[in-house]
């Protein structure tokens, strides 16, 4: 079986130590992830205020300028980005797009976590067959392609945003589990622990109240580098038609349409799919650098 | 070791019975398995047929072990599409993945592995800035985005190659370097830093103090150190291929097995659909019990025990 047990963070760091130390790693920050971070902040920006800065709405059909060039191409400045084969804005729609896919990675990420990080106290609360039980799941899951496993259910069920959505949570659960189970195992040996189960604190009061906190910082890194991966997949989905369906649009699904056009209207195609790859690299490379500062597993 | 073989084969063995037990409760959960594999306008006699030899009059615990038996052996039901046999739907078209997938891992392979091993070894120099500036590249850079600036490069704007179908061996090309390029950047990281760490050893360090040329100490000591968890990346890698196939297959229109799960799953044709995950589920699960035999007969240290979980 899967063994990830390592130590907690220290809990008598001084808060004081710990702050300064945090103000110097942002001083020392590469160049690299403050453009990272600018990037992340401008996708949510926009995400939060799609409806305010789109110039169109993203259904709206403008039949006169079907497949209209964008400006870098000698378009006209009405349509910043183009328009694709029914006329519709290529920003407009860029602009909805980016809010609906980091929306369903945000959620999935989240359900994600909640679920393989509740497992994973499950089993390490209960032990034996619990135990056992919920790491034949984790091999399970580790056992087959997700997106295979995504396209089955898609079959079974057909397809709902909420199903979506709650489908892609399933991601990586097993990852959170593992790292869960691991760290509430070593937690548990430790003082601090021992001497809230002696003080009569419920399950749930450890767990969450004492344990959560310690373990947070190698968690909030596994959602950092799943992150990108549900974006990645959630695109992926979509781009085969089996995602998000029109007419919602996401990235993925931008992507998909635009391939039609690709010889000739590349544009369609070439905006959301520089967001989907730059998001997605920005996000993994300050996972990486969340992972080298703040995870006490590797030190 | 025999202990060691012996459980692994264990472990295969549930985790094959959890995908037909997957694959079970998905299918009674979405309806009645008659109509839903035989599909809704099927003849009544057909559906009473299946009815029949799948169990579906008996107890619930009864159809879990008669579809077991249905699964070993064979008996999957018919495509919607043109009513023949699954299985055989399935595997005329195995040919045509295994065409893109084994060219695609044996790259993976012949050039993730010794540009990995190539940056370590010259850490930090430009070949290695370059080395790990694709390998990020390739994780960000999905394979449909990947596919498709191929055809925009290669198909529309040379014209040298062709973008879909399956007329010649010319048009394997773009869709063997999509999903070889992809996998490589991941070896080429991951073998990258297995070397360093093994590098960092002190062992490293006797070994070129005692007089040894450095040529010898790579190719004896540490090639060897890092190949264990360089295997382990291996056999995740088959699951991307996989994956990878899927996707690939799609945007270069290529008859292959991945290709058919898409259709499959937008038609809701669901016994190719069942008979596909089966297939790929179980040959998944085989493939990881090789790898971690494979895993113990490299590692002396690992008899009895699991290989170390992915990073992350």
């Amino acid at each position: 079986m899967v063994e990830t047990i390592s130590s907690p963070p220290v809990a008598g760091t001084s808060l004081m130590a710990r702050s300064t130390s945090r103000l110097g790693a942002l001083n020392r920050m590469p160049v690299l992830i403050t453009i990272a971070i600018l990037w992340l902040v401008l996708m949510l920006a926009i995400a939060v205020s799609a409806d305010l800065i789109s110039p169109y709405r993203f259904t709206q059909m403008d039949l006169r300028n079907r497949l209209s060039l964008p400006v870098f191409m000698g378009g006209s400045w009405a349509h910043v980005l183009g328009t694709d084969e029914l006329g519709r804005d290529v920003l407009s729609r860029l602009i909805t797009s980016i809010r609906m896919s980091l929306l369903i990675a945000f959620g999935a990420t989240i359900i994600g976590a909640v679920i393989g990080v509740t497992l994973g106290f499950v089993a390490a609360h209960f032990r034996g067959l619990v135990e056992q039980a919920v790491l034949a799941l984790v091999d399970f899951s580790a056992a087959i392609p997700f997106l295979v496993l995504a396209l089955a259910v898609l079959a079974f069920f057909g397809n709902s945003l909420v199903l979506f959505v709650c489908l892609l949570g399933f991601h990586a659960w097993e990852r959170y589990a593992r790292i869960a189970r691991g760290l509430a195992i070593s937690g548990k040996m430790h003082g601090y622990a021992a001497a809230v189960h002696q003080l009569g604190a419920s399950p749930w009061r450890l767990y969450g109240r004492h344990i959560l906190p310690n373990i947070a910082s190698t968690l909030i890194v596994s959602m950092t580098l799943a992150f990108p991966e549900i974006i990645l997949l959630e695109s992926g989905l979509s781009f085969l038609g089996l995602g998000i369906q029109p007419p919602d649009t996401s990235l993925g699904n931008m992507v998909g349409f635009g391939r039609e056009y690709l010889s000739s209207a590349p544009w369609i195609m070439l905006a959301p799919a520089f967001v989907i790859t730059v998001t997605a690299l920005c996000v993994s490379l300050l996972g990486d650098w969340l992972r080298d500062r703040l995870d006490p597993t590797l030190s | 070791m025999l202990h060691y073989v012996l459980s692994r084969l264990l472990r295969a063995a549930v985790s094959i019975v959890m995908v037909v037990t997957f694959v079970f409760v998905v299918l009674r959960m979405s309806g009645d398995p008659a109509t839903v594999i035989m599909g809704a306008d099927a003849p009544p006699e057909a559906i009473d047929a299946f009815r029949k030899a799948w169990g579906l009059d008996q107890p619930l615990w009864i159809q879990y072990f008669a579809f077991f038996e249905a699964v070993f052996s064979g008996e999957l039901g018919r495509s919607m599409r043109d009513g023949r046999d699954v299985v055989a739907v399935v595997l005329e078209r195995v040919p045509s993945t295994l065409a893109l997938t084994v060219p695609a891992f044996l790259i993976n392979i012949a050039v993730g592995i010794p540009a990995g091993v190539y940056a370590a070894l010259h850490r930090n120099s430009l070949i290695d800035r370059c080395v790990m500036v694709m390998a990020v590249t390739g994780f960000a850079v999905p394979s449909f985005i990947l596919a498709m600036l191929l055809v925009l490069i290669f198909s529309v704007n040379l014209g040298w190659l062709p973008s879909a179908g399956q007329d010649s061996w010319l048009n394997a090309i773009l869709p063997i370097a999509t999903m070889g390029f992809g996998g490589a950047a991941l070896l080429a990281r991951f073998t990258r830093s297995a070397m360093l760490e093994v590098l960092g050893q002190s062992y490293i360090r006797t070994a070129s103090a005692k007089g040894l040329p450095w040529s010898a100490v790579v190719w004896r000591h540490a090639l060897q150190n890092a190949a264990i968890p360089t295997i382990t990346i291996i056999g995740f890698m088959l699951g991307g291929l996989v994956a990878g196939a899927v996707v690939v297959e799609s945007v270069f229109s290529w008859p292959g097995v991945g290709r058919l799960l898409v259709v499959s799953v937008a038609n809701r044709d669901l016994a190719v659909v069942q008979a596909i995950v089966l297939m790929i589920a179980i040959t998944m699960v085989g493939a990881n019990m090789i790898v971690d035999v494979l895993y113990g007969l490299v590692d002396p240290r690992m008899h009895g025990q699991a290989r170390p979980a992915r990073r992350g």
